[in-house]
Parts: structure tokens; sequence; C-alpha cells
């Protein structure tokens, strides 16, 4: 009887730890990022980090202004937004509304399909077809561009705004479709008048967590962007917060290497700042 | 009720949005299939059995992609035997043990966190404790380690929604026959959690395959023919960060979408994969 309370106990245990990782984990990740990151801040000083306009981080007289990276993220992700939530909203509101079952079940699958491809083929496709698209259509010398980046975001975050939306959407108790349409509203008025505004809590988060992946992305954007280390302009190589960490991180060292660090604390607190305003939405989505 | 009994405002504002609806899905379907035969059409020429079958050598030259796909096997294998407990166990205790509220909004809250780091965070934190602090040096080993904490989430998630669909009553006519805790989970809620196990498997290594970021720092980009065991303790590239390479770094682009070719072929596989699971299992609940 007693081994079999301490067999008991040992493996409550063991589930508690297996529970907790999860915690320690992220955990791990904040503090490494905070111990990593704080030295180079205090050398080089918070206010000419986060607001000096230049990063030579390898010339004689080094200097490390992130502003052009935050500002580069910053545009980059809004640009992707202006374009791919219109698109995935009216997407979404098609897929779960009006589609037809089988195209909805093959739509799904599409979306399903474009979260799924690896975004070293997006950056690849994009090298390809859009760098040199960019260069020929507006006869700039060189494609590889902010534009060619917050294209290549757009159809990158299509995916997550599609299925938070259509779920959110799908979600809207058919009783209030069914007084819209009572009343006289044609369906496609009673989907945007009455569906739309229903799921809002769902679709704010759509937009905010394409937010979160646009701005965490690096691999596809290192491919197409160019990687200069400039103030952004649509037209102009550009480089990211993301793109800034990769890019010198294998031959970097002493103060540069800490200051790229330092930069990966400032993406994780803006994507910690991303991730509160997401839960806010989802809770309010769950509480309706 | 009838259509033409509305006024031209309303026409305008039904068509409008009923065409800008069709024109936005149009260019998501299309896009989709754009881009799955634009890396096919560009790609499978440059497949040959030499490409998948033989490692590269600069003198003579040549491009061979073996070393990467072994690299990707081991690494998605490393990472699945080591996720899945954790993840698994994790959700048991969430839904069987938990019986403090805060401590499971504590944890839920983590894992959410969690799934909206990006990949270079991971990438960065991965060097500095596996490949730096625990001295792993860069390896196949601590690239699948950080892929793990990727991971875990989706794999705790699943089974965790696995596990809800286990009835109640079940777990209570196992307690009432005078089983223990422990034995009404081996025997009763594992069983009831395989489908979720193997759901957030299959996401799991459809992320691990496209993942690029996380591992450029953690498990390099080495091209040596290695077993597992060797392949794990030394670095290595994955077929993505292969792909990254040789566009990126070498222009070598026929290669790059010969490996983009077989990227998009595997992954057309996992979503098949994932849909067919998802419905098996629907279907086994309903009987």
């Amino acid at each position: 009887m007693k081994s079999k309370k301490l067999l008991e106990g040992f493996v409550h245990g063991v589930f508690l730890i297996l529970g907790l990782i999860t915690v320690g984990f992220v955990l791990l990740i904040t503090v490494y990022l905070v111990i990593s990151g704080i030295p180079a801040i205090k050398k080089i000083g918070l206010i000419p980090f986060l607001f000096g306009k230049e990063w030579a981080s390898t010339a004689a007289e080094p200097k490390f202004g992130i502003l052009p990276f935050i500002l580069t993220s910053v545009y980059g992700t809004a640009g992707a937004i202006v374009i791919g939530v219109p698109i995935g909203f009216m997407t979404a509101v098609y897929i779960a509304k009006i589609a037809p079952p089988k195209l909805k079940s093959a739509m799904q699958s599409a979306v399903s399909l474009l979260a799924g491809i690896p975004s070293v083929v997006y950056g690849l496709v994009g090298m390809l077809i859009l760098v040199p698209g960019i260069r020929k259509l507006f006869g700039v010398p060189d494609g590889a561009s902010l534009l060619a980046a917050i294209i290549v975001l757009a159809i990158m975050i299509l995916p997550s705004i599609i299925k938070v939306a259509v779920t959110s959407l799908e979600a809207v108790p058919k009783e209030y479709e069914d007084a819209s349409l009572a009343l006289g509203a044609t369906p496609i008025e009673t989907y945007f008048r009455v569906s739309v505004p229903a799921a809002k809590s769902g679709i704010a988060a759509a937009v905010v967590l394409g937010v979160g992946r646009a701005i965490g992305e690096a691999m596809a954007v290192a491919m197409v962007s160019g990687n200069a280390t400039r103030m952004p302009s649509f037209f102009e190589s550009v480089r990211f917060l993301t793109t800034a960490v990769s890019s010198e991180m294998s031959y970097a060292s002493g103060l540069q290497r800490q200051a790229l660090f330092s930069i990966a604390l400032v993406l994780f607190v803006f994507i910690m700042l991303i991730n509160a305003v997401l839960n806010f939405f989802l809770k309010r989505e769950k509480g309706d | 009720m009838k259509k033409h009994g509305l006024s031209s405002r309303r026409k305008i504002y039904i068509g409008t949005m009923k065409w800008l609806m069709r024109i936005c899905a149009g260019l998501t379907f299309g896009l989709v299939i754009f881009l799955i035969a634009y890396v096919f059409i560009k790609g499978i020429p440059g497949i040959s059995w030499n490409f998948i079958s033989t490692a590269p050598t600069v003198i003579p030259h040549n491009i061979g992609i073996l070393p990467d796909i072994l690299n990707t096997v081991y690494i998605v294998l490393a990472t699945i035997i080591i996720v899945v407990p954790l993840g698994a166990g994790a959700a048991v205790y969430l839904t069987e043990y938990a019986e403090n509220k805060k401590i499971v909004r504590i944890i839920e809250y983590a894992a959410e966190t969690l799934s909206g780091i990006p990949s270079i965070i991971y990438g960065l934190v991965g060097m500095l404790f596996f490949c730096e602090f625990l001295k792993m040096q860069t390896s196949l080993l601590a690239g699948a380690l950080t892929l793990v904490i990727m991971n875990l989430p989706t794999v705790m998630r699943t089974t965790q929604e696995s596990l809800k669909t286990v009835p109640q009553s079940y777990r209570e006519g196992a307690f009432g026959l005078g089983a223990g805790k422990w034995r009404v989970i081996r025997t009763v809620v594992l069983p009831g959690c395989i489908d979720g196990v193997v759901t957030g498997c299959i996401l799991a290594v459809g992320r691990i395959l496209g993942e690029s970021a996380a591992l450029l720092f953690t498990a390099g980009f080495a091209h040596t023919l290695n077993g597992i065991i060797n392949g794990l303790c030394s670095s290595g590239s994955t077929l993505t960060v292969a792909l990254y390479f040789y566009a990126k770094e070498e222009g070598e682009f026929d290669a790059a979408f010969a490996i983009a070719a077989i990227l998009m072929v595997l992954t057309l596989l996992i979503n098949f994969a994932a849909e067919l699971v998802t419905g098996y299992f629907r279907r086994k609940k309903e009987l």
C-alpha cells in the first residue's frame, strides 16, 4: 500500500515537471535574451542605440544605431498588413460563408498548403520573380527592396489571417444571420453587416497574428530585401531587425556580437507586446 | 424579397462586395496553384539520381544533396523522439492532474508565448544555450533541441484536445474498479491521446522541414555525409538551409529550385497526411 502511494506521488511529480517545462523554456529564452542583450545597450546607451540613424558595426569607429532596422521592420509589417489583410479578410468571408462545400474544402486545403510552404521557398520565388520584376517595372538599379519584402510578407501572412478569421466567422451564431435575413437583408449584406461585426474580435486577432508573423520573419525577407543598412525607402535595399541579427551573426565578435543580441532583445520586446494584444482579443472572442 | 425590389445603392454594394470576394478568393487560390506550378516547372528538371544520391564536391564540380536529406531525417527523428514525451506529458498534467487553476493558466500562457516567438530568436537562444553553455558546439543535436522548444506547444495542444474527448465516465469507471491514478492514465487516458499525438507529430514534422532561421546558428551548414550518431554530433545543413545557401550565397538557382521542388512535394504529402489523419480520427470518434 505504501509503495503504491509512493509510486503515485512519483508519477504525479514527473507529470508536474513535464507540465512546467514549457514555463521553464519561456523563462530560459527571456533570461538569456535579457542577460545577453543588456551589456551592449549599457555600453552604447539606450537612446543612441534605439534612435541612432547609423549602423556601421565593422568600421574603425563603429556605430550601433538601429533606428533604420526598427523603421524597416515597422514599415515592412505595415505594408504587408495593408496588402494582406483586405485580401485575406475577403477570402475568409468567401470561404466561411459563400463557397459551395467542395470549393470550400479545396480552398481550405490550399490555404493550409500556403501555410506549410517553407519560408525559403517564398524567398527563392521572390528572388527570381519579384526582384527582377520590380527592377524592370520601376526602372530601379536593384529590385531587392523593401517593396519586394512587403509583397513576400503579405503572401506569407495570408494563411494565418484567413484561418483565424474563418474560424471566428464560422462561430457566429446562426440565429444572428437568420434574424437579419428575416428582416429583409440579402445574404451578402447579412455577412458583412451582421456576421463580420459579430466576429470582430476574432478578425482583430487574425490581424494581430499577421503582424506577429510579419515582424518575425527572417529568411524569406533576407533573400529579397538586399540587406543595406540605410533608412528604409521603398525601392532601395533595406535591412530588417530579423535580418540584422542573421546577417552578421556568423562572423560577429565583441561589442558587435553583443549588439546583435540587443537587437534580438528589441525584437523580442516587440513580439511580447504583440502577444499581449493578441491575447486581449482572443480572450474577448472567448468571452462573447 | 425579390432582387429587383432593392434600391440601386444596395445593389451596387452587394455587387461590389460579391466581386471583391470572388477576386480575392481567386487571387489566393491562383497564388497557391501558381507557386506549386512554378516551383515544379523550375525544379523538377534539376532532380536526377546523381543529385539526390551523392555528396557535393568542389573538384569535379558536383552538387549532391544526400547529406542534406540525411541531416533532415536525423533532425526530424531526434526532435520527434524528444518532443513527444514532453508535449504529451505536459498535456496529461494539464488535463488529468492540475487542480490549481493558476498553474494551468500559467502553463497555457507560456505555450501561447512560445508559439508566438519568431524562429530567429529560437536560433539565437539555441546557439547561446545548447551550443555554447552546454558545449554541444554547432551540431544537429543542438538544432534538434532548439526545434523541440519550438514544437512543444503544437504537440501539447493537439494532445490536450484529444484528451478532452476521452469521456469522463471511462475515468470514473476505472476509478470505481479501484484503479489508482497512474493506472487509469496508463490504461484509459494514454490510449485515448494517440490520435492527438499523431496529429501533433505530423504538424511538427511539417514545421521542422520548413524551418531554417532557427537552424542556421544551431545546426550549421556543413554538407558532410554522416551516420546518425556522428551526424547528430556534428554540424550539418537540412534541405531548407541548403536551399538558402545555394540560392543566396552561391547563386546556384537550379540546385535551389530542385530542392524547393522536393520540399514542395514533402509539404503536399504532409498536408495530405494531416487531412487524412484528422478525417480518420473524426470518423472513428463518431462511430
